[in-house]
């Protein structure tokens, strides 16, 4: 309902078979998220949230239906279109950095730089993240705070406005979690991004976003606040700091 | 006075096969690697052909195949005044087969150990195919570049029946190294033979050592350096 008053930025309406560890699911989402939001795709693992994101991305292409974002139609099975990833104008932070280990963290923004951004957009990325010290380190040298930290600022090179978070905090310790939760909210909040998040951490749910979808078993069982439809009852109850947001 | 021109042309005939089987290797193992197509094995069991095939089986067809008595050798030298057999670039040509999968197989298994989602980050970050290829993917599979070329290289040095086969023996054009030892002990040159396979031996195992030297750093991941 809070959507009435907010632009579109994707509308995600799709099919896909998936073979995972527990059987096949019929993946089958029709979904719209409005420009600005912070979603975060929400269930148990093996319930299709990755793939979610994947498509999205263009790295995996739905049996069928349509996928629009800003207007731009970047899947659609009846015109026989699908964007490649190339093409479509996102940041994605994946679970395990994806950092190039052959680059220098400066290395790994530039490589994303596109022909025609000034170099200047890097600093501006190194400053937010507060990594200028570590510029000319490799990956290899940085803690998975760091890295992470890193991955989100390339993924914001290119200026996207829809930014895409796969289980971006599940490999770092709690007190990393909450440092970078604050680092994804600024960003979101300075650029306005469009987030999705995958996630499947309640108190990290209820921290970031506006609207969580319950995916279970390949469809939204559940869509809305994190409040309303979260299971409340296995939260742990120091966490309600992170509501006053 | 020792004839040095069959360690100049095998060093020759080593080095431009190497050179052409990477270029033809990358692309190819790169399809081998990541593409999903019917008859994907089929290919990769052509490639895979020179490792079970006794090397006289394969010259011997190539020299069927490059002989200007039969329909590609005729082909050849009609419009390109071109014969293979009996010639060096001939030789380059069977050596380019033959050593095939000592290329190919190396190349594809590096870039199988590349994780995905480093593809993956380089296409959502608007980078092609190519780019990606160049500047994450080969960059992060050196161990895998340097042990094809490596293998290449010494396979090379070490043919013999492929050589013969289809290049002969001519001084100068064709006489390979193993030829020539295999020439003297024909001619019962015993001291000669020796001499040409124990700079062979000596040489082959520093070629393969410092190979390994190198490829031992290439594995290892020095944060610290570049």
């Amino acid at each position: 309902m809070h959507l009435k008053l907010t632009r579109i930025m994707i509308e995600l309406a799709i099919t896909r078979k998936l073979h995972g560890a527990g059987g096949a699911i019929n993946l089958n989402l029709d979904v719209r998220i409005g420009t600005g939001d912070f979603v975060t795709v929400y269930g148990p693992s093996g319930a299709g949230k990755t793939s979610v994101l994947r498509m999205l991305a263009g790295l995996l292409t739905p049996n069928d239906g349509r996928i629009v974002c800003d207007r731009q139609i970047w899947f659609d099975k009846s015109k026989d279109i699908n964007l490649r990833p190339q093409f479509r104008n996102l940041g994605m932070v994946f679970q395990e950095y994806s950092l190039f280990p052959n680059m220098t963290v400066q290395g790994n923004l530039e490589f994303a730089l596109q022909k025609d951004q000034p170099k200047s957009r890097i600093d501006e990325l190194l400053q937010l993240i507060e990594l200028e010290q570590l510029r000319d380190k490799k990956p290899a040298l940085l803690s998975g705070g760091q890295k992470q930290r890193v991955a989100l600022a390339r993924a914001l090179v290119r200026q996207p406005n829809l930014l895409l978070l796969d289980e971006p905090l599940s490999a770092l310790d709690t007190a990393m979690q909450i440092k970078l939760q604050d680092y994804i909210l600024r960003v979101h909040r300075q650029y306005n991004l469009t987030t999705l998040m995958v996630s499947h951490d309640l108190n990290e749910v209820i921290k970031m976003s506006k609207r969580v979808l319950i995916l279970e078993d390949g469809i939204i069982k559940k869509d809305g606040p994190p409040l309303e439809v979260l299971p409340l009852d296995n939260l742990k109850p120091f966490i309600t700091g992170g509501l006053s947001r | 006075m020792l004839d040095l021109s069959p360690f100049y042309l095998t060093l020759k005939l080593a080095t431009v096969t190497t050179a052409i089987l990477f270029v033809i290797s990358v692309p190819v193992a790169y399809g081998l690697a990541f593409a999903r197509w019917r008859g994907k094995v089929i290919v990769e069991s052509i490639v895979g052909l020179p490792l079970v095939l006794p090397p006289s089986v394969l010259g011997f067809y190539l020299l069927l195949a490059l002989s200007p008595l039969n329909a590609f050798g005729h082909f050849l030298e009609k419009y390109f005044d071109l014969r293979l057999v009996f010639t060096f670039p001939g030789l380059v040509v069977a050596s380019v087969i033959y050593s095939l999968p000592f290329m190919i197989q190396p190349i594809q298994n590096g870039f199988r150990s590349v994780p995905v989602a480093l593809k993956e980050a380089a296409y959502t970050l608007g980078k092609s195919r190519f780019t990606t290829l160049t500047k994450v993917l080969l960059p992060n599979m050196k161990g895998a570049l340097l042990t094809g070329c490596m293998l290449t290289f010494a396979h090379t040095i070490g043919e013999f029946g492929v050589v013969l086969m289809v290049g002969g023996n001519i001084p100068h054009e064709t006489r390979v190294i193993s030829v020539t030892i295999y020439d003297e002990v024909e001619a019962m040159n015993y001291h000669q033979a020796n001499v040409y396979a124990s700079i062979l031996l000596v040489f082959s195992f520093l070629v393969l050592i410092s190979v390994y030297l190198v490829n031992n750093r290439a594995f290892k991941v020095d944060p610290y350096h570049d």
